[in-house]
Formats: structure tokens, C-alpha cells, sequence
């Protein structure tokens, strides 16, 4: 394979990364804003608490680097179900006592304090884990497969030297995050479609008032969606931790943001639309940081974000809620 | 008639004396009424009289300022609206209020969000098609894609999807062809033998409601200006001239 094909290849593999957790993120966005039509701003920040407290709770176990055996196959999902429900009790909690008292009072003020909560968060984590990179230790262990010699063996069969392919990696590490993101993407959809919690999230979504009269208690049904999206912010930051091995307490901002462009691409308030989304913006970061130079990436992220709110406010799957009424 | 069943038996449902704003706005000005099990009830007014405020009350959607509702003998009026669905009050609102992107079926699901008996939901559902087969060619369409009619026929199949005890029809002839007006009433009547259904059925085709209902509430501009039984009510004077339409 050329050089020019095994980097196009190579950034095809990055985007994926970057979309999967981007897709986890903005799912979290996009159920919020359709039930009860909030950008919340803090939710990057949630994805941010992941990462803290998973290296949190890592590092009072302290395990061996990396891990391996029961560890691998026990603590690992373990640490990632007590994330998910600390941050998904985290953005509850926030719910509950920043948004919920503002549910009846014009679209503003949530949307500011939404922002208020982020900076707030933000803080808190500058104070408890300092203001500079931190680092999280490589918990998770990396082989590259292009180096693997049944891989290369398989691959030999279908008439493929990848020996040659000096310039791609695929490790362990690719495939840990794609089999955390990619399924759940897919149990959070299925939720949603099918089960009867998930209808009665889209009958909330769609008329709430209706949806009381069907009994349907709505103020739980909130409750849910922000413990489900604040649960799938922090597995993905832990996940991200453990692949990146580095974070600052500014994370959550610029993570964020890309998850709220996805959001608005796919169109906010639509669940496929937000997983579309996230791996067209991971694709476009890739590709950019690649191609055009990273300096240059926010750029074209925030300019294609910008193009869309003017030229197709209602994203490319269709919002449910236009955007339009912000 | 009426004073006998008033003294032998408490009311499935009674409101005292409810008063209901929208914000300033004195939309019902102390409503009294009971409704017994096993009748249907009708509630006629013209426009703005306060029909659906005394619906959206009784079904807590919003909550009187002053005054009781007894669900046999127990206050409600504080309850919150999907509290009151498990007690037995369901309704097809004004409007119909369809999930516009649930399909069909998925919005007859809802109406029995609070039951677990799976398989008597779906032979309700199954119910409801034989009631409207229209519904069943579009289970699995969108509510929001069904014509207006079809959407009322949604509304009604989706209110009694929660076997309720007191169904509160707000005005289910709505935007109805003629032959489909007699369907639905003949249908309301149906529910009403056939399962014992208490309902309260809120018409401006008054003539059609008091043929089918036993007793009648006139509502003016938030009070009850007249109760009686239908019979009486339909050749009531002031009645034929105002809600019949008769010079
Ligand atoms: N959301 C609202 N905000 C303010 N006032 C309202 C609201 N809804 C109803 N009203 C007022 O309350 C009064 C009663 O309205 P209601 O909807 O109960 O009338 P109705 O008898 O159902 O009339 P219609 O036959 O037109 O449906 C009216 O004067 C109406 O203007
Ligand atoms: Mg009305």
C-alpha cells in the first residue's frame, strides 16, 4: 500500500476513535435537549469527572501496570460501572438542583446556568487535581495487531503483506475503545427504540403534558435521561483517560463543544443523528489535524458548526425540536 | 331520579365547589358535579365556557386554587397528573394530543404505561384495532403522518389502553366526518355497556352527546348554569336555543 493510502487509512482509524467517544458525549447532549430542550453546557464537563474519578478510584486500588489477568477482565469493567454511576449520579445531582427549579422559567436561564455549572465544575477539578496536565497512568495494556504474527499471517492468507504497512497502527488499545464505545452506542439506541422507558423518553420529548396524562411520571423520566447521558460522559471519559493517558480539568470544554457540533450536525434532539454526528466530526478532526494541521482544526470544526446553524439548523438527520427556537 | 342515587350511593367522582385560574385568568368559578359509576356524563357549554379547564382539573393536568375532587370519597385534587392514571382516570384531551413520532402502536403502549400485564396489553391493543381498524393498517405509521380523524380514533383507543374506570373525552367528534361522528358515539356508548366505563364526555355537537348521555352539566363562562338528566335537558328551552342551534 502507498504511503498517501496507509495515512489516509491510518486517519480513517483516528477518526473512528475520536467519534466513538464524541458519539457517547453527544448522546448524553442530544437526550437532554430533546426532553426538556436545554443545551447543557456542563455536560463536557461530565465527560471530564469521568476521567478524574476513574483514575480517582484507579489509583486507591492501585493495581499493577498494566493489567492483566482478573484484572483486566474484572476490576477494568468494574472501575467502568462505578464511573458511569458516580457521573451519572453527578449530572442527577445537577439536575436536580440547578436546572430542575428553573423547568417552568424562560429557555435562558437554565442555558446560563448551565454554564455557570460548567465553570463551577471546572474549578473543582483545577482545585482537586491541579491545574496543569495530568497524567493517567497506562492502566491498559497496548500491543500493536499490524505487528501481531497471527495477524500478519491472516492477513498474508487474503494476499496482504502488512509488514509494509510501516505507517499504520492498530493496537489493543484501538480495539478496547471501539468495543466499549461502539456497543454501548448501540444499547443506548436500542434503549431508546425499544423499550418502554425509552418510548416514554421520546413521548416526554415530544409533548409533556400528553405524556403525564398517560402517566408517565416526567420528572422521573428527566432524572433518567440525565443519569443515562451523564453515565455515557463518564465511561467515556474513562475510557479516553486510559487511551490518552493525559487530561486537564479544561477537558471537558473542548470535548464538549466537539460533541455539541456532532449534536447539531446529525440534528439535536435526534439520537442516530448525534451518533452520525460524532463520527463525521471525528472523521473532519482526523482528517484536518492530518491534512490541514491541527492549528487548524477547531477552525474548521466550529466554521462547519457555524455553516450548519445558518444554512441547515435542523442538521442532517432532521432535529426534532428545531434549534431555530433557542 | 337523580336525588335517589345522590343519597344511596357516593359519587365515583364529585367536585365541591372548584375554582381553577390560568394565571389571572377565573377560568372555572366553583364547578360542582358528580358523576356516578356506570353513566355517561355530558358537559356542554359554548366556546371559552371552561370544558377542557374542568377536564384538565379533574384529571390534575392543573390543579384547582380552591375546592375538592373526590375519587370515591377521597381528595385528589392535589394529585399529580400521572398519579391519577393508576387510579383509574384516563383521557382522550382536546387537541388529541398524539405522539407525533411514536408509531401507532407505540402510542397505544403508552396509554398503558402504567400496566404490567403484558399480554392483557396486547390483547387490549388488539381491542382497540377491532374498535378502529383503521388503526391497525397504520400501527406501524407515525402518529403525527395519521389524518385528523384517525388521530382522534388514536386518542380514544390510547385513553381506554389504561382500562380506565372514569374516561374523559374532550370533545371526541372533533374535525369528524358525519359518519364517522355517529361511529364514535356509537363506539363511546360500547365502551360504556360492554366494559361498565364511567365517562364524562365533553361535545359542541350537544344534540348527539345528551341522545347518548343519562345526565347533563351546562357550563357558562365557568359556572354550572344547569344539571339535569339528559331527557330534560334536550327540551329545555333555554338549551334548544342556545346549544341546539333552534330559533
Ligand atoms: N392556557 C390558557 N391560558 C389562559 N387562559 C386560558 C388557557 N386555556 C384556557 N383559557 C381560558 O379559560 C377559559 C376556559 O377555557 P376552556 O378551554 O376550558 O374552554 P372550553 O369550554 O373547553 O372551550 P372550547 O369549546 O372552545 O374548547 C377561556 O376563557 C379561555 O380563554
Ligand atoms: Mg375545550
Amino acid at each position: 500500500m502507498s504511503i498517501d493510502n496507509q495515512v489516509f487509512l491510518q486517519n480513517v482509524i483516528i477518526g473512528l476513535t475520536v467519534g466513538g467517544y464524541l458519539a457517547l458525549i453527544a448522546l448524553g447532549y442530544t437526550m437532554v435537549y430533546g426532553i426538556i430542550e436545554l443545551i447543557n453546557f456542563a455536560h463536557g464537563d461530565l465527560f471530564a469527572f469521568g476521567f478524574f474519578i476513574s483514575l480517582t478510584i484507579f489509583a486507591k486500588i492501585n493495581p499493577d501496570i498494566p493489567l492483566h489477568g482478573a484484572n483486566l477482565y474484572l476490576l477494568l469493567p468494574g472501575v467502568a460501572i462505578l464511573t458511569m454511576l458516580l457521573t451519572g449520579s453527578l449530572n442527577l445531582a445537577i439536575d436536580q438542583i440547578a436546572y430542575r427549579p428553573l423547568r417552568k422559567a424562560p429557555r435562558l436561564a437554565p442555558l446560563l446556568t448551565a454554564v455557570g455549572v460548567s465553570f463551577m465544575l471546572e474549578a473543582i477539578y483545577a482545585i482537586w487535581k491541579g491545574p496543569s496536565q495530568v497524567p493517567y497512568p497506562r492502566y491498559f495494556p497496548k500491543e500493536d495487531y499490524i505487528n501481531n504474527e497471527k495477524v500478519i499471517s491472516f492477513f498474508s492468507k487474503l494476499g496482504l503483506d502488512i509488514t509494509t504497512w510501516r505507517i499504520v497502527s492498530f493496537t489493543t488499545k484501538d480495539l478496547f475503545l471501539f468495543s466499549v464505545t461502539i456497543p454501548l452506542v448501540i444499547a443506548l439506541t436500542l434503549f431508546i427504540d425499544r423499550t418502554r422507558v425509552g418510548k416514554a423518553m421520546r413521548a416526554c420529548a415530544q409533548d409533556r403534558e400528553a405524556a403525564m396524562m398517560m402517566g408517565i411520571n416526567v420528572n422521573r423520566i428527566i432524572a433518567t435521561t440525565f443519569f443515562t447521558g451523564g453515565a455515557l460522559a463518564g465511561v467515556a471519559g474513562m475510557v479516553w483517560g486510559l487511551y490518552i493517558n493525559s487530561g486537564r480539568f479544561t477537558m471537558g470544554f473542548e470535548a464538549g463543544l466537539m460533541a455539541f457540533t456532532s449534536a447539531v450536525l446529525g440534528g439535536i434532539g435526534n439520537i442516530r443523528g448525534a451518533v452520525l454526528g460524532a463520527f463525521i466530526i471525528g472523521m473532519i478532526k482526523a482528517m484536518s489535524d492530518s491534512y490541514i494541521g491541527s492549528e487548524w482544526t477547531r477552525v474548521v470544526i466550529f466554521g462547519i458548526l457555524i455553516l450548519m446553524l445558518v444554512f441547515r439548523p435542523s442538521g442532517i438527520l432532521g432535529s426534532t425540536q428545531s434549534i431555530e427556537k433557542l | 331520579m337523580i336525588e335517589t342515587m345522590s343519597e344511596t350511593k357516593t359519587a365515583l367522582l364529585e367536585l365541591n365547589n372548584i375554582h381553577s385560574y390560568y394565571g389571572n385568568i377565573h377560568a372555572l368559578k366553583g364547578i360542582s358535579m358528580q358523576i356516578f359509576e356506570g353513566e355517561i356524563v355530558t358537559l356542554i357549554g359554548s366556546n371559552g365556557a371552561g370544558k377542557s379547564t374542568t377536564i384538565r382539573t379533574i384529571s390534575g393536568v392543573m390543579h384547582p386554587r380552591e375546592g375538592t375532587i373526590l375519587l370515591e370519597g377521597q381528595p385528589i385534587q392535589h394529585f399529580p397528573a400521572h398519579s391519577l392514571v393508576s387510579k383509574g382516570i384516563s383521557q382522550s384531551p382536546e387537541g388529541r394530543r398524539i405522539f407525533p413520532r411514536l408509531s401507532v402502536r407505540d402510542n397505544l403502549a403508552m396509554g398503558a404505561y402504567k400496566r404490567n400485564d403484558r399480554k392483557a396489553i396486547r390483547q387490549d391493543i388488539d381491542r382497540v384495532y377491532g374498535l378502529f381498524p383503521r388503526l391497525k393498517e397504520r400501527a406501524k405509521q407515525y402518529g403525527g403522518t395519521l389524518s385528523g380523524g384517525e388521530q382522534q380514533m388514536l386518542a380514544i383507543g390510547r385513553a381506554l389502553m389504561a382500562r380506565p374506570r372514569l374516561l374523559l373525552l374532550d370533545e371526541p367528534s372533533m374535525g369528524l366526518a358525519p359518519v364517522l361522528v355517529e361511529q364514535i358515539f356509537e363506539i363511546i356508548v360500547r365502551i360504556n355497556k360492554e366494559e361498565g366505563t364511567t365517562i364524562l364526555l365533553v361535545e359542541q355537537n350537544a344534540l348527539m352527546a345528551l341522545e347518548v348521555a343519562r345526565r347533563g352539566y351546562v357550563l357558562q363562562t365557568g359556572n354550572v348554569v344547569l344539571h339535569d338528566n339528559a331527557d330534560t335537558l334536550m327540551h329545555n328551552e333555554m338549551v334548544r336555543r342556545v346549544y341546539l342551534g333552534e330559533e
